[in-house]
């Protein structure tokens, strides 16, 4: 049993690292996909709002983390 | 028949996230070696390769079941979340807030805690054997996942597992040829390389599971690749400055 729970978390890993950033990805995904194009925003211009939404995730994701954390010896 | 033109950048993935991943289960595999000798390590590699064939003929068929943009939807949010998580510690270490992957320091690590294990069995040595299965089953599975996420959504399974293949190939010619971990590999700066493509194939595959008409359909992979990148070399210095007043 404690071996499925740790190839689990193993296999979880692979993905999330920072919560906060999977979390955050996955929202801005469901926004693309359920809200954007009822609001008119499709074609071409969803795949800008989907890359230019995940490009702030991430640069915001790792200057927090760096904010976080003191420079590595 | 396939487009080599148009498979290049999947193979070029594979060949590289492949690479870093083989990278680290050959520095264990050595470690086990060096230790606990080499017929335990070889074997538990042997089975660890052997589960792995075995999930790769299982999955690859049924994944054939499952509606295409559902595939596309499902394994470009997956591919999408490990770019991340896999980009965003690149930035980390090339920024200098985390150390970097030492390949060497791994090594000794493992030679260490593999020499505090239990007495050497010549017959049947079960540490070393599960040491070298877990690490390989480890790797070899996100090996698996790297390429099916990258071939199998856009039917590109040959090239994405030729990439694969390649990288086998060189990290085990490497391993025999040195004997000892491939420190000298730049691996941050692969995994920096590795983290951008795997955003842009996921950013790509849900794009295409949401309903983005992408502009030159899979050309528009090449912008996105240009993108990530953008964002994440803006990113490094952004992130060493953020971090500088905390060491003050």
């Amino acid at each position: 049993m404690r071996w499925i729970v740790a190839s689990l978390r193993e296999l979880i890993g692979l993905f999330v690292d920072d919560g906060s950033l999977a979390v955050t990805a996955l929202i801005w995904l469901a926004v693309c996909g359920l809200v954007l194009p009822p609001l008119g925003v499709a074609g071409a211009w969803l795949g800008v709002a989907l890359f230019a939404g995940l490009a702030v995730i991430l640069a915001e994701n790792a200057r927090r983390a760096a904010r976080r954390q003191p420079p590595a010896a | 028949m396939i487009d080599w033109a148009h498979a290049g950048p999947s193979l070029v993935a594979a060949f590289l996230a492949s690479l870093v991943e083989f990278i680290e289960a050959l520095t264990v595999v050595l470690a086990v070696g060096t230790v606990r000798g080499w017929r335990p390590a070889l074997l538990g590699t042997a089975l660890g390769l052997a589960v792995l064939f075995l999930l790769v003929v299982i999955l690859g068929p049924a994944l054939a079941l499952i509606p295409l943009d559902v595939v596309q939807l499902v394994v470009g949010t997956l591919l999408l979340l490990f770019g991340l998580r896999w980009l965003r510690k690149a930035i980390l270490r090339a920024a200098g807030v985390i150390a970097l992957h030492d390949e060497a320091q791994a090594f000794a690590a493992e030679t260490a805690l593999l020499r505090q294990g239990a007495v050497i069995d010549r017959g049947w040595d079960k540490l070393a054997i599960a040491a070298a299965f877990k690490i390989v089953m480890l790797e070899g599975i996100e090996v698996v996942f790297i390429v099916i996420a990258i071939g199998a959504a856009g039917g590109l399974l040959v090239p994405a597992s030729v990439g694969a293949v390649a990288a086998l190939l060189v990290v085990v010619l490497l391993g025999v040829v040195l004997h000892r971990p491939l420190a000298r590999i730049p691996e941050n700066a692969l995994k920096f390389a590795v983290g951008v493509l795997l955003c842009a194939f996921g950013a790509f595959w849900v794009g295409e599971g949401i309903g983005v008409a992408w502009p030159a359909a899979d050309w528009s992979i090449l912008a996105l690749i240009a993108g990530f990148l953008a964002v994440a070399l803006a990113s490094v210095p952004l992130c060493r400055g953020a971090a500088r007043p905390a060491a003050r």
